[in-house]
């Protein structure tokens, strides 16, 4: 929780601020809850309020000289394809069987959690926001002081790396 | 002038994102009938989004395994 904070607001102190605004909240209601299971996901519902707030008010403050490290991976990901854009012959997506049986698997999640922590920082920042934060690109955009394309590139980015990595991690293990 | 993998998988990504135009459309579609493997990187990109609100629905994050 601590480090999806961290991720999202690039600021240990915030994201200490954010957990622990939602930890504060979640404990004065805690009685309204039977099983800790819902008591932890409204920890975390109120946590993804929290950062979406935070993030708000970063908006103005935000220095771009961070983003602009977005460009410093303009390379790093071509070569999953050759010179004239076509995948490699070893990157080609496989078939995957049935992706969906995976999602009952425990170890299936452990896979998923780790592909998401190898994605560079900045790909992942804009993925989790709107993927699983489910924010709007414009909003993302101008949060992050990115222009569309730029937004449009790093989730192409990371959804390339993320697919590479569940491939190879998980439905590529030769052993199902 | 067929459109490279590279783009083919772009436009599949930015269509979660966007509408893509007529023009688009018409490329992706002449790629992707050609393309086994941009056929499924299409499938697995729909699997992913499901997966990360799956993910999210479940409020799984790190420390749940801790």
């Amino acid at each position: 929780m601590y480090q999806f904070a961290v991720l999202q607001l690039c600021d240990q102190h915030s994201a200490e601020d954010a957990v622990q605004e939602a930890l504060t909240g979640a404990l004065k209601n805690a009685h309204s809850f039977r099983g800790s299971a819902a008591l932890k996901s409204w920890v975390f519902a109120i946590l993804k309020n929290k950062i979406a707030d935070i993030l708000r008010q970063k908006k103005r403050e935000s220095d771009a000289s961070r983003l602009l490290a977005s460009h410093e991976e303009s390379e790093d990901f071509s070569e999953l394809f050759n010179h004239k854009g076509n995948w490699n012959v070893v990157d080609r997506p496989k078939e995957w069987g049935d992706p969906d049986h995976a999602f009952m698997e425990e170890q299936f999640w452990q896979v998923f959690d780790l592909c998401l922590d190898k994605l560079p920082v900045n790909q992942a920042r804009v993925f989790m926001a709107r993927e699983y934060l489910g924010l709007g690109g414009d909003e993302i955009c101008s949060q992050y002081q990115l222009s569309t394309s730029n937004l449009h590139v790093l989730l192409h980015r990371a959804r390339l790396r993320l697919r590479e990595c569940l491939e190879s991690s998980w439905f590529d293990r030769g052993d199902t | 002038m067929m459109t490279s993998c590279n783009k083919a998988t772009r436009l599949m990504s930015d269509a979660q994102e966007r509408q893509l135009s007529v023009k688009e459309r018409a490329l992706l579609t002449l790629h992707t009938m050609m393309c086994t493997a941009c056929r499924r990187f299409g499938r697995h990109l729909g699997f992913i989004r499901l997966a990360m609100r799956k993910s999210a629905a479940a409020q799984r994050s790190d420390d749940e395994q801790s």
